[in-house]
Formats: C-alpha cells, sequence, structure tokens
C-alpha cells in the first residue's frame, strides 16, 4: 500500500469506523454538554478538530524528544497552548460562540480525544499519518457533535441552525435539551450507528475488533497470528 | 396399567399465566376508568382507549422490527397504555400521550429486550418522560365536572384550547384546599385515574384477595408514607388532617397498588418487597416535602425500580439444606 494510500484510510477510518464518541466512546462530556443545538456542536466539534491536528502534529515531531516519564505534562502543555489560542480567536471573532461553550471550551485540554490519539498515534506515526488522523478524528466528532446537536435542537427547541422548524412551534420537548435528554439521544445515535455499520459483537474480542488495538502493549494470540 | 411419566420438574403448574395477570391487573383498574370517566368527562375514556392503541401498536411494530414473535397477546403493552393513560391528565394533547406510549413501549421496554427485561416500569418512566418535556402540559389539571358546566371537550382539543380557560385548578396536593371526602371519591383536580381512592381500593383490593399482587408493597408504601407524614406533624406541630391527606391526594394509591407491585421490577421476596415499599414511602415523603415538584410517587417508584436488583441480591432467600460457610467452617 502507498503511504498517501494508506494516509487516506488513516483520515477515513476517524469518521465511522473508529468514530471516538460514536464508537470509542472518548470525549463524552463535550458530547453531553454543549450539543444544546447544532451550531454549538459543529463550534465545539471545530475547535477540537483544530487542536487536534495541531496538537497531533507537534506531540509527533517532538515523539523522540519527550521522555516517556514526563510524557502526560509535555502533551497538557502542548494541548494547553493551542487550546488557549482557540480561545483568543473564539472570543474575538465569534463572541456568542464563545459564551455559549463557556468553560468547555477550555476543557478542551483535557479532552481524552486529543490525549488518546497524543498517545495512541501521534506519538508512533510520522507527521502526515499524524495531521490525517487529526482530521478524520475530528471530523468524526463534528459530525457526532452536529448530529447529537441537531437532534437535540429540532425536537427540544424547534429550530435547526436557529432557522425556526415550520410544525415543530409548540410541539417541542423540553427534555431533549435537558442532560438527561443528552443520554437518551447518545444512545440512540451509538445504537443506529452500530446498526448501520453492521457491527456485530465477535464471540471472541480479539484484537482485530479493537479500536484501541494500536495503543496495546499485550500481546494477545491473535497480533501474533 | 398406569404408565409413570417422567419429567423434570416443576410437576405442579399453577394455571396462571402472564395474559390472565395482565387481564386481571387492567380489569383491576375498570373502577378507576370509570370514576375517571365519570369525574372528567368522555374524553378520559378516549384517552384510555387511545394509550392502550398506540401502545400495542407500538409493541407490534417493534417486534417486526426487531424480527421477534409478536407479545402484544400478552396483553402487558395493552396495560402499560392503560395505566399511562391514568397517569395523565385528561386535557393532554393526543401527541403527547401518543409519544409518551411509543417511548414507554419502544425505548423502555423492547430496546431493553421486551417483557421481563425491562429496568423500570414503563407505564411510569413514560410519565415522567412526558413531565420533563411538556411539563406545563402535564400540570394542567381542569376542574372536576367542568364538561358538566361547559360543552364537553372534544376528542381533538386539548389544553390550550380556548373552551379550557379558566378551567383549570390547581392538585390538591399543591392547593390543599379539598376535603377528605372528595378525596376518597375524586372529586378533585388531578390525572385520570389518581383522583378516587375508592376505585382504586377496589381494584387493589380485588388484585390481593385474587393473589395477582402481594399486599406487603402497597401496605409498606402508605404505612411508610403515613408514619413519616406523622412524625412530621408531631415535629411541627401541624393538623392531624394531613396524614390522610398525605395518602389520599396525589398518585400514590394508585402508584402503591398499580405501579409499585409490577412484577419485573420490584423485588421478587417479601423482605424485598417490605424494602422496596419503605423506600417508595420514604423518598415520596422527601420529594413531597423537600422538593420543588409537588408530587414524587412517580420519582420515587422509579427510583426503586432501579434499586430492584441490588434489594434482590440483599434478600435472596437461602436454599433449605445450603450449609452457611460458619456451619462448614465448625465441621472441619
Amino acid at each position: 500500500m502507498s503511504d498517501s494510500k494508506s494516509n487516506l484510510n488513516v483520515l477515513k477510518k476517524g469518521i465511522l469506523k473508529e468514530n471516538p464518541v460514536f464508537v470509542s466512546l472518548l470525549g463524552m462530556c463535550p458530547t453531553l454538554a454543549v450539543t444544546t443545538s447544532a451550531f454549538n456542536g459543529i463550534g465545539m466539534g471545530l475547535s477540537t478538530m483544530f487542536v487536534l491536528i495541531c496538537s497531533n502534529l507537534v506531540i509527533c515531531l517532538l515523539r523522540k524528544l519527550i521522555p516517556s516519564q514526563v510524557k502526560l505534562p509535555c502533551y497538557i502543555v502542548i494541548i494547553a497552548t493551542f487550546v488557549t489560542l482557540i480561545q483568543f480567536l473564539l472570543h474575538g471573532f465569534v463572541p456568542s460562540l464563545y459564551t455559549s461553550l463557556g468553560a468547555f471550551l477550555e476543557l478542551i485540554t483535557v479532552n481524552c480525544i486529543i490525549l488518546g490519539r497524543a498517545e495512541m498515534f501521534a506519538s508512533k506515526n510520522k507527521p502526515l499519518a499524524s495531521v490525517c488522523d487529526g482530521i478524520g478524528m475530528g471530523l468524526g466528532f463534528t459530525l457526532a457533535l452536529f448530529l447529537m446537536g441537531s437532534v437535540r435542537e429540532i425536537f427540544g427547541s424547534g429550530t435547526w441552525l436557529g432557522l425556526t422548524i415550520p410544525g415543530m412551534v409548540g410541539h417541542t420537548m423540553s427534555l431533549f435539551v435537558m442532560p438527561a435528554g443528552g443520554f437518551f439521544v447518545l444512545g440512540i445515535l451509538i445504537a443506529v450507528v452500530s446498526k448501520l455499520s453492521n457491527r456485530k459483537p465477535p464471540k471472541k474480542f480479539g484484537c482485530a475488533n479493537c479500536p484501541n488495538a494500536s495503543a496495546c502493549n499485550a500481546k494477545c494470540e491473535e497480533a501474533e497470528a | 396399567m398406569n404408565i409413570l411419566t417422567v419429567s423434570p420438574s416443576p410437576h405442579i403448574r399453577s394455571g396462571i399465566s402472564t395474559q390472565k395477570i395482565m387481564l386481571a391487573v387492567i380489569a383491576a383498574l375498570i373502577p378507576a376508568i370509570i370514576a375517571g370517566t365519570i369525574v372528567f368527562g368522555p374524553r378520559a375514556i378516549l384517552m384510555v382507549v387511545f394509550c392502550a392503541m398506540v401502545s400495542i401498536m407500538t409493541e407490534l411494530v417493534c417486534c417486526v422490527l426487531m424480527k421477534k414473535e409478536s407479545t402484544i397477546s400478552d396483553g402487558s403493552a395493552m396495560l402499560t397504555g392503560v395505566l399511562l393513560a391514568l397517569n395523565l391528565p385528561v386535557t393532554l394533547p393526543l401527541w403527547q400521550a401518543a409519544v409518551g406510549c411509543i417511548f414507554a413501549i419502544a425505548v423502555v421496554k423492547q430496546l431493553f429486550g421486551g417483557l421481563g427485561c425491562n429496568f423500570a416500569n414503563p407505564a411510569i418512566t413514560g410519565r415522567i418522560f412526558l413531565l420533563l418535556s411538556v411539563g406545563n402540559d402535564m400540570t394542567t389539571w381542569t376542574k372536576p365536572f367542568y364538561y358538566t358546566d361547559t360543552p364537553a371537550l372534544g376528542f381533538f382539543e386539548s389544553s390550550g384550547s380556548a373552551a379550557l380557560d379558566g378551567l383549570t385548578r390547581a392538585t390538591p396536593l399543591a392547593s390543599g384546599d379539598a376535603g377528605l371526602l372528595e378525596l376518597f371519591l375524586g372529586n378533585v383536580g388531578g390525572s385520570i385515574g389518581e383522583t378516587s381512592a375508592l376505585a382504586l381500593l377496589i381494584g387493589g383490593i380485588f388484585l390481593i384477595i385474587t393473589k395477582i399482587i402481594s399486599p406487603v408493597t402497597p401496605i409498606s408504601y402508605l404505612g411508610s408514607l403515613a408514619a413519616f407524614t406523622f412524625i412530621k406533624v408531631l415535629v411541627t406541630g401541624g393538623n392531624m388532617i394531613e396524614v390522610p391527606y398525605a395518602l389520599l391526594s396525589g398518585g400514590v394509591i394508585l402508584g402503591a397498588f398499580f405501579m409499585a407491585t409490577d412484577y419485573v421490577t420490584t423485588p421478587i421476596t417479601a423482605k424485598g418487597k417490605l424494602i422496596f415499599g419503605i423506600g417508595c414511602g420514604i423518598l415520596t415523603f422527601v420529594i413531597r416535602e423537600f422538593a420543588s415538584m409537588p408530587e414524587g410517587c412517580s420519582f420515587s417508584i422509579l427510583i426503586m425500580n432501579l434499586l430492584t436488583p441490588y434489594i434482590n441480591k440483599f434478600t435472596k432467600t437461602k436454599p433449605i439444606g445450603r450449609k452457611t460457610e460458619r456451619r462448614i467452617a465448625n465441621e472441619n
């Protein structure tokens, strides 16, 4: 397989096959908290994607310099740098989004998708592949948040991206914008994605089916075979 | 010559089946449905029928989609629909009632594996779903016998229509202005099936006599609620009338006899049922007294539903003859 083709695969797998929200169940906190509207979902997704791409690239370039004993603090410092950048950018150019995301924008620093990809992918792969991974995972995260936000906004507020939906006025259910509704929508979307991607739970859970296989150091029988 | 049949246990079977139990519970709810229809007019019985139909249709669709054998004939979906309807105000728009039924059957029951696998009572969860989603419509109570003063509410009219302006009143739990006899007979505002304690008691006693439900849960539920209200009256120096008032107002009697005795989501042993009932009573009292909403019956039953697996584990009976660890240690 040529290098560019494998990079494309790395990019594609983040969107559905290893979708951080629907498959790996990473980054649940922003997924549940900020998706009360589709616009917030997109904003959060794109901010995370920006941080993810940049931090993946920098961590990948520095992977040989960072001693493994202090890699976590180093990762956090790198990630926090980019979070501060995106925070200033949003504050300056999209203040409404900055206000509605609130503390969750700063919490991107400890978003487990970013740390997870740094640990699982960026610290073990080449820069271009790491950027592709960042784009793919970021797109998957944005897509998931956009879907969640759309469902919750349409049923909970009767609008979509701020546009009023005719016929939904007076027929909204406020549960959808409540935290409990977030869990409902997430659970149902995970079930739908799992059904659509036709993933049946394997009888024996081997490394081939494990989205975290690349980060796992345990050598099981199937990995060797 | 007699031929002996060799078969594994059980050898003695009772004639009872899921279908018979469900139909008996529905039969026990008939007095409450009649009382609701008398108090709130013909739309009440239409709501009950509508909810039952929607629930049965949802169950059918779920079974077809999941490629399972249809389970509508066991009557559990119909019972869920009827129970949910009795927990709704009579003026609730039909689409909301339908959403509640679909949620109760599809999400709470079928997605978890159908009857026997649901983690919580579908009707209670459906009611809470509606209460959180459309709280305004769910707490708009009409005056009893409003339909004798004004033209009866049509089937497709609902709260918010002009015909109903000025007819709403608070549930006696919030306002506290109803007499005890009115509460007992059901001449107060509230959900379709919760107002008449008399009708509910007739149904509940029928279920206890026919041994469909155990008397432990309702008695411990109502008893602990009464006890806590009694203590509260002693401490705060209120009027003793608060004790029967707490039992008769709101949905506790409906909850205690028909919801907290669900076979699937409540403990198996008598001891477990006792814990379940007392837990419901405490939670109802706490929610009514200290939380921001006037009624806590459905929430308390839902919370205890979620604790049921742990209660079952805690109250597991010991098989006859099983040696305890201490005895084994002594013998050795």
